[in-house]
């Protein structure tokens, strides 16, 4: 992958979650949790567990008003009423399974739109559209319209949107699938430095690319549980298979015959 | 009394983000009453019933929704004051974008919905660039990007105003927008509408049904803005 400068003015910072309650009024489990600048943290529980909604409390920085009832403290304090809304001081870039754009623009257009309202140069339309092409096999180009990019298009040009654009000190990813997208070199430029990144996910790689996970249940926080050595040897299998994986899937794609 | 208005097209997710907001205002001991207008046919008093607060409904059939509205609102007063309410809530049946039932002393909140697209704040016109508070809702369906592309067009068309981000499903966006009506100033004498209501009146207001201008009398504006007055 052709590996481009970012230039980062990322200010890190840690991220508290205080705990609420689940979808029956019980209090989390898991009372607090601090995450420090840099860290990879999974979401990880079954459908309905209530994985999306922490993601939502963190997103719009709950304080104990949503259903939840949860707290986020940003440098152990509650952060200001202006970083909640206003994009242009926003700490949070979210990646969500939303895959397909709505807007009727064309992608140049709607991206000097998104630099604007992030208060960016909107020049930099021009290199997320770069940065994209180096994630997904169909050159994605500024005129065409946003609502006939296909699924890896998009989501290409989302991550690339949020590595140059909503560039923010907390990265918030929903399943991140491989919808014909390099996950792990997306991961890696979303991660970027010093940024926090939470991820939800089942993806055995992904998921044990974070430090910690966070299992969810019924709505609540359960547990929390630090990915091990023996789970950090089955990360390097992982990573492995992964590469084959990949490799015999570019064969197919190819038209070639696997050997 | 504290006044609100609630406007927005239909399906926006008028009924549903009103319906948290009313929740967390008896939560903080207010009493909210409710008068839904529409124009043939509601259910939503049966939605917002369940809440247990007092609801109206207020049907304008052959009558514009809003004309019908502007002109019934101090009966809808006089009647939330005889439910013992201190907030009255009118929520609109939300049609057409040519004029917004915003009296000026009251709180206009326009309910915007996300996936109408960005070009959308710009269409809607006095609903919303008349309005103090724009709620956004169904922002789950679009990506962070698209939300904000979206509410900077909302700034576009109405620089000043608040805007909340809200889900009728979740209740996101409800306590903000629930604090907002409660920490709005009370109304008191004389009110006015804040945009003039359509101008004119034209034959198919009175019941004409052929179309073509040879029918129509009155003043009639053409296709390429000029306007003209036909009649006696």
């Amino acid at each position: 992958m052709m590996m481009m400068e970012i230039n980062s003015e990322i200010v890190p910072l840690t991220l508290t979650i205080k705990g609420g309650v689940d979808k029956e009024g019980h209090p989390d489990s898991v009372s607090e949790i601090d995450i420090a600048p840099g860290e990879i943290i999974g979401i990880v529980g079954p459908t309905g567990s209530g994985k999306s909604t922490l993601i939502a409390d963190i997103e719009q920085f709950a304080f104990a008003d949503t259903p939840s009832g949860r707290r986020i403290f940003i440098n152990n304090q509650p952060p200001a009423a202006e970083l909640r809304s206003n994009p242009r001081k926003k700490l949070v870039a979210q990646l969500s399974q939303n895959m397909h754009f709505l807007a009727d623009m064309t992608v140049g257009e709607f991206l000097r739109m998104h630099a604007k309202s992030r208060g960016k140069d909107p020049r930099l339309a021009e290199r997320v559209i770069a940065l994209a092409n180096t994630l997904t096999g169909e050159p994605v180009n500024p005129a065409f319209q946003l609502t006939i990019l296909s699924g890896g298009q998009s989501r290409a040009l989302m991550v690339a949107d949020i590595a140059v654009i909503s560039d923010s000190p907390i990265v918030l990813i929903d399943e991140i699938e491989n919808a014909g997208i390099k996950k792990q070199e997306a991961l890696r430029l979303l991660a970027g430095e010093g940024k926090i990144v939470v991820v939800v996910t089942h993806d055995p790689m992904l998921a044990l690319m974070a430090s910690r996970r966070i299992v969810m249940k019924n709505g609540g926080m359960t547990k929390v549980i630090s990915t091990n050595e023996d789970e950090q040897k089955v990360f390097r299998d992982v990573e492995r298979l992964d590469g084959w994986l990949t490799a015999l899937r570019e064969t197919i794609r190819q038209g070639e015959v696997v050997a | 009394m504290k006044m609100v208005v609630v406007a927005g097209t239909p399906g926006s997710g008028k009924t549903s983000v009103l319906m948290h907001a009313v929740k967390d205002l008896l939560r903080a001991g207010h009493h909210p009453a409710l008068v839904k207008i529409d124009c043939m046919w509601t259910e939503d008093d049966a939605r917002f019933k369940r809440l247990d607060v007092p609801v109206a409904v207020g049907l304008a059939k052959d009558m514009c929704p809003d004309h019908y509205a502007i002109y019934n609102f101090d009966e809808m007063l006089e009647w939330a004051i005889a439910q013992g309410a201190d907030i009255m809530l009118n929520e609109t049946a939300g049609l057409c974008l040519r004029c917004a039932p915003y009296p000026d002393r009251a709180l206009a909140i326009c309910v915007i919905d996300v996936t109408t697209g960005p070009n959308s704040p710009l269409k809607v016109g006095p609903l919303l660039t008349t309005a103090d508070a724009a709620v956004m809702t169904k922002g789950d369906l679009v990506s962070q990007a698209e939300r904000e592309v979206f509410r900077e067009r909302i700034l576009e068309a109405n620089p000043g105003c608040r805007i909340i981000e809200a889900n009728g499903l979740s209740g996101k966006g409800s306590a903000e927008l629930a604090q907002l009506m409660a920490g709005w100033p009370d109304i008191d004498g004389e009110m006015v509408l804040r945009h003039n209501p359509p101008l004119a009146i034209c034959t198919l207001c009175t019941g004409e049904l052929r179309i073509a201008r040879e029918h129509h009398r009155g003043v009639l504006r053409h296709l390429d803005g000029f306007m003209e007055y036909t009649g006696e």
